[in-house]
């Protein structure tokens, strides 16, 4: 999503210095603003001074940093310690992250729980292609950042066949690690709303776009009638 | 850019897409559009598959015709690793096979070296084992009746159990300093004692878990989804399950009491006085019934063995297996190259093949270690309850709606880090 780095329009400001008007007096002025007295540019001054204005990419960032929605994707023991996040002891609720999807479409957070064997990677990748943008990636656990224990022929690390934005080191990690690691991105994203996959890579312009020729023959694009493969 | 199958497509996106939605055969007569067969894909990522999981079944309207398990997806390589590694070095890796029976896993491997090795466990260590396995059990039973009852629709029963097995992990936690994968079994023993409190902390515990499973009975037994979505759902009778091979839970519902506890009873189980719930009907509720009336028996079986936990060594003596004590490290020569030896090469087996069987939640465990005489074994297999209790899906929900497909495997409770390894 392009969002424009713009101050909102600032609104009249030479009106003069307002702040050291007493209490009275700005009682008596909301008492005219809510009669409808107030006009131009004294009510704008009004309206100015009760409004909290930020960047727009700020305010998208907060919004989304505190509602991800992590996909319900579990691979092997890590996913345990993952839904144990969900459960009273840590009950990441707290903090907005517990609407867990079932469906990847839904989801802005994968968590990678678990080992990826060579096998399960493309499904992952799969699941990962599906998910809106912007989208984030956590590795949970020594398997999925760099095969852990396995340092085998099965196990394929995360950062091979994807982005991944935060690793959680353990085996498997403590359900306060992987809740760390949660709010490491949720900061990482109030930050620098940028700090998508696409910057980190450097992968601006790799958007897989669709041209009329090929609408027909494409997987996973939606098209009315015909829902197989999307 | 844009995407074109014909070019790009790799040849797993060929094979997914080889599985189309759309109606394939006929059963009977062309013109009988009600008689369509459909084939559809279930996982390998599926929320109710508990794990990768993926499943293809057939399908006539809503009733399953066929299912073929497809397995594979954590595929480790956890058998071949085992080959590289001295024995006392594979603990930690055969312990990530079923990841909800660690303990299990570690005891059977164990177990089998033991056995080669012709070393005596101390008693205090086979109860040590016994107390830390059955609350593994309980552990296990608590996630596998937590996520089942997400899977029927009750979702509090998920933070309720998930509330307690938090409390068997701090036990574990304050044994070993994990959660999970403890590695707290070692080869002729356990690594450590309990520490200090630590056995007044488990009376607490198996004092209050008689009740809490008495609320969630109460909770899930009297409501009647819960009845309706179990009782006589895919039953399957005791002969066809015993010829599948299937052990534990799922055997004991169709009425046969096997538990190798009882049978062939390892690490002192012969000390304890505990029963076997065993069904009636071998369907889902009996799957269900057995598993929770298990729990109480493990409390038992915990409170017996603190009753008579004996004092003593909790690793065995011998030197050329066991570590040392840290303190004969600095005072004797011959503990310092027993360490070194240990450390470095690890100990030798005497050259043979033994099978171990344990009875893990989910039925006989049993682990086979081939030595040639080296210090890492030529062979380490595990014959995991989940990979042969997962064959038994397709004869128990063939026939039943595929609603009732998702509460049959939520009462199979497979692990898939077992089956796949």
């Amino acid at each position: 999503m392009e969002v424009s780095r713009q101050k909102l329009p600032a609104l009249g400001t030479d009106l003069g210095d307002l702040s050291g008007e007493d209490f009275r007096i700005r009682q008596l002025r909301a008492r005219d603003m809510l009669r409808g007295d107030l006009e131009g540019r004294e009510l704008d001054a009004y309206v100015e001074e009760r409004v909290l204005t930020t960047t727009m990419d700020k305010a998208v960032a907060w919004a989304r940093s505190n509602a991800l929605f992590p996909a319900t994707f579990g691979l092997a023991c890590c996913a345990i310690e993952m839904m144990s996040i969900v459960a009273a002891r840590v009950d990441v609720a707290r903090f907005g992250f517990e609407a867990f999807r079932a469906s990847p479409r839904q989801a802005d957070l994968l968590i990678l729980s678990g080992r990826i064997s060579i096998k399960m990677a493309p499904v992952v990748r799969r699941i990962y292609d599906q998910m809106l943008e912007p989208k984030w990636a956590i590795a949970m656990g020594a398997c999925s950042s760099s095969m852990g224990v396995f340092n085998n022929y099965a196990i394929v690390p995360a950062d091979k066949f994807m982005p991944v934005d935060v690793h959680v080191p353990g085996c498997p990690p403590r359900p306060e690690a992987l809740m760390h690691g949660i709010l490491k991105l949720r900061k990482m994203i109030q930050d620098d709303p940028d700090m998508g996959w696409r910057e980190g890579y450097g992968a601006r312009g790799t958007e897989e776009v669709v041209s009329a020729d090929d609408q027909e023959t494409a997987i996973n694009v939606f098209r009315p009638g015909n829902t197989a493969g999307a | 850019m844009s995407i074109t199958p014909s070019t790009g497509a790799s040849d797993y996106r060929k094979l997914e897409e080889s599985i189309t939605m759309a109606p394939m055969e006929r059963l009977e007569s062309p013109e009988d559009t009600s008689q369509e067969l459909l084939t559809l894909n279930m996982g390998p990522h599926h929320p109710a598959t508990h794990g990768v999981l993926r499943l293809l079944i057939t399908l006539d309207g809503e009733i399953v015709r066929d299912l073929k398990p497809i397995i594979g997806y954590v595929h480790t390589g956890i058998e071949k690793t085992a080959e590289d590694k001295s024995y006392w070095k594979v603990i930690p890796v055969v312990e990530r096979m079923d990841y909800l029976a660690y303990y299990f896993n570690a005891m059977a491997f164990c177990g089998a070296t033991e056995t080669l090795l012709e070393v005596e466990v101390p008693k205090r260590a086979q109860y040590l084992r016994v107390i830390h396995m059955e609350l593994n059990r309980i552990m296990s039973h608590l996630v596998w009746l937590g996520t089942s009852a997400l899977d029927l629709g009750a979702m509090s029963m998920f933070w309720y159990c998930f509330r307690d097995r938090e409390l068997v992990l701090d036990l574990f936690e304050q044994s070993s300093g994990q959660r999970m994968h403890t590695r707290y079994f070692q080869v002729g023993g356990v690594i450590e004692d309990v520490p200090r409190g630590w056995v007044e902390k488990v009376r607490e515990f198996t004092a209050q878990m008689p009740s809490r499973v008495d609320q969630y009975k109460d909770l899930l037994a009297n409501n009647e989804i819960v009845l309706q979505r179990l009782r006589g759902v895919c039953p399957l009778g005791e002969p066809e399950t015993r010829a599948l091979g299937v052990t534990g839970p799922l055997l004991r519902a169709t009425g046969n009491p096997w538990d190798l506890r009882k049978a062939m009873p390892y690490s002192s189980y012969e000390d304890f006085d505990f029963k076997i719930p065993v069904g009636l009907d071998g369907d889902n509720w009996d799957r269900f019934a057995v598993r929770v009336a298990e729990i109480y028996e493990s409390v038992k079986i915990i409170d017996q063995a603190l009753d008579g936990l004996p004092e003593g060594p909790w690793i065995t003596e011998d030197r050329k297996v066991a570590l040392p004590p840290r303190h004969e490290l600095a005072t004797s020569m011959e503990a310092l190259i027993h360490h070194f030896k240990l450390v470095t090469e690890g100990f030798r087996v005497p050259p043979g093949e033994v099978y171990f069987p344990i009875e893990s939640p989910r039925g006989e465990l049993g682990c086979f270690v081939r030595s040639d005489g080296s210090s890492k074994p030529a062979r380490v297999h595990m014959r995991d309850p989940s990979f042969v209790n997962l064959q038994a899906t397709a004869p128990m929900t063939e026939g039943s709606y595929i609603a009732d497909l998702i509460a049959t495997l939520a009462m199979l409770d497979p692990v898939l880090g077992g089956i796949d390894r």
